[in-house]
């Protein structure tokens, strides 16, 4: 409890900071009256509010909460602290899905076709996954199909890569690649939306089972824990929230890995605890590393899951010395 | 009141049997200790008992819906897996799982003070349960099974790995349980301290039931002979059964 009330605070602050800041210069009161429809807002200022701002900051909301909270469901599920979102190929596979939209041109013929060509490709690696590892498989069987269906995902990118018909066609993939959130519409708000609320609310129900798993699969399971369920509903929900959160946003790394590990201890390391905390912590980090390539480089085009795994590798290489020194 | 009834459990592992035809029954106010070698199917009888494994034959508690199952038979499995640095008092706590409706009440936590105080773990209270010793973390994992306060209570080698006076407490706490009604399952290897605290043994070898009874009709010179390849000194003392392997045979 007295974790989330901060978090949830820090959330709130970032989600207004990214709605007051941008390369169009508007002061707080004018951004304020654009965006709920106050008097003396120019028309331009309203667009900027309602449609740039507005999407930007729920998107970062979303991804970045869905993120947070599926690693930290991933990680309780599995018991190990290195797991993270993309291991069950949901993201590699939307990346697939949306990298072909763009060389086939889709993506061009109408303005949802990349995000809905990302969410096929998505579903159909939660296919996969379910036949490999559904009812009967076991969790190490998880982990493996997981890494088959990434690295053919990885392979089938890199092929559509290699294929395009020019510099400018792979460099527009691989800027998709390193994910972002700048010029969405609220069109995508609406498309994201929904999956991920579902599939955030799927792994939020799921925290009395991984509480339970601390003590193995075996123990679990006697206390009435249904493993199987919670691991169909585990790839189910993630699949639901990071397919779509990826499917708007592109491959944002390090936050469903580091977020997690960053609140452990302050909730007292129980997974229960650790799902609501990690959803808001992951949406303060994707808001804050979105306002912040704002900041840093307006012109350059900074891409967010660049500035992620920038700040999310270096945060985790010195969670990992500071538990070096506490074991020592 | 049988807390526990098998009739004919087999349990297989492919196509060979690891638990064949057993039948038996664990009521309450019974301590019953479950011995055989290695590989004797102790383990594959208890967890098939609880429906953890495939089986034919049918078990009491594997027929009962998931929940109920927890709330009937509390199960102690052999690893000791502390997933997470959480709280001794989170750790037991999670025994209340199958008897929580929401966020635990008040007769829930006096169900983990009653847990942490018969295994004195309440000065452990606030520790990092990953942090404790493997004995510590051994009566902690206890602890849990006790705050489930279910009818039967089923441990798979309980006190392995503990120093003696650990084991010895272990056991007595266990035996107590057994006193205020409760039904107690447990997988030991400590011949002698079976025959001391045990209210009935159950032998098994191959996978089948060779022994079932009072600690004295089976410990015998000879079923130890013949199941665990042991000849002993077993002898009735004033102190009760005592029970010491001296060699193998053979």
């Amino acid at each position: 409890m007295k974790v989330l009330a901060p978090l949830a605070a820090l959330v709130v602050l970032l989600f207004a900071g990214s709605l007051l800041i941008g390369p169009a210069d508007l002061t707080p009161g004018q951004s304020m009256s654009a965006l709920f429809g106050g008097g003396g807002a120019s028309e331009a200022m309203v667009l900027v509010m309602r449609e740039i701002r507005l999407p930007r900051a729920l998107l970062g909301l979303l991804v970045g909460g869905s993120l947070g909270l599926s690693g930290a469901a991933m990680q309780g599920f599995l018991r190990n602290p290195l797991a993270e979102p993309g291991l069950i190929g949901v993201t590699g596979a939307a990346a697939l899905g949306a990298v072909l939209a763009l060389h086939t041109g889709a993506a061009l013929a109408f303005a949802l076709a990349l995000p809905l060509a990302a969410l096929a490709g998505a579903a159909c690696a939660v296919g996969l996954i379910l036949l490999l590892a559904g009812p009967r498989g076991s969790t190490l069987t998880l982990i493996l199909a997981g890494i088959a269906v990434s690295a053919l995902a990885g392979a089938l990118t890199a092929l559509v890569l290699n294929l395009s018909p020019n510099p400018f066609a792979a460099t527009e993939m691989m800027f998709w690649l390193m994910g972002s959130l700048a010029d969405r519409s609220m069109q995508h708000v609406w498309l994201a939306a929904p999956p991920i609320l579902l599939g955030c609310a799927a792994l939020l129900r799921l925290g009395r089972g991984l509480d339970a798993l601390t003590l193995g699969e075996d123990a679990a399971a006697a206390m009435g824990i249904r493993p199987t369920r919670m691991r169909i509903t585990l790839i189910l929900g993630t699949a639901a929230a990071v397919g779509a959160a990826t499917a708007v946003a592109g491959a944002i790394g390090f936050v469903g890995l580091v977020v997690p590990h960053l609140l452990r201890r302050a909730v007292g390391a129980r997974p229960s605890a650790l799902l609501p905390a990690s959803a808001l912590g992951g949406a303060a980090m994707v808001l804050a590393a979105d306002i912040a390539v704002r900041l840093i480089a307006p012109a350059r085009d900074l891409q967010l899951g660049v500035l992620t795994s920038l700040v999310g590798a270096p945060l985790f290489l010195h969670l990992i010395w500071r538990s070096r020194r506490d074991e020592a | 009141m049988n807390l526990l009834t098998l009739d004919a459990l087999t349990v297989r592992q492919g196509q060979c049997p690891v638990v064949d035809g057993v039948s038996l029954t664990v009521a309450a106010g019974e301590f019953v200790g479950l011995l055989g070698p290695n590989g004797a199917g102790k383990t594959s009888l208890m967890r098939g008992a609880l429906g953890l494994l495939p089986h034919e034959g049918h078990s009491s508690l594997a027929a009962l819906p998931p929940n109920g199952r927890a709330k009937a038979a509390a199960w102690l499995p052999q690893a000791r897996t502390v997933a997470w640095p959480v709280s001794v008092e989170t750790l037991v706590a999670l025994g209340r799982t199958p008897h929580l409706d929401g966020r635990p009440g008040p007769a829930d936590r006096a169900a983990v003070d009653r847990a942490l105080a018969r295994m004195g773990l309440e000065a452990y209270r606030n520790r990092d349960a990953t942090a404790l010793s493997g004995g510590e973390q051994a009566r902690v994992l206890i602890a849990r099974a006790l705050a489930q306060e279910t009818p039967l209570l089923m441990a798979d080698e309980p006190i392995a790995g503990l120093d003696p006076a650990a084991q010895i407490r272990t056991m007595e706490v266990f035996a107590r349980l057994a006193r205020e009604g409760h039904g107690v399952m447990a997988a030991l290897h400590d011949l002698g301290l079976a025959a001391r605290f045990c209210t009935r043994l159950v032998m098994l070898a191959g996978g089948r039931k060779v022994a079932d009874g009072a600690p004295e009709e089976v410990l015998t010179e000879a079923n130890l002979r013949t199941v665990f390849g042991l000849y002993a000194h077993v002898e009735r003392t004033a102190n009760g059964l005592v029970v010491q392997a001296l060699g193998v045979t053979g």
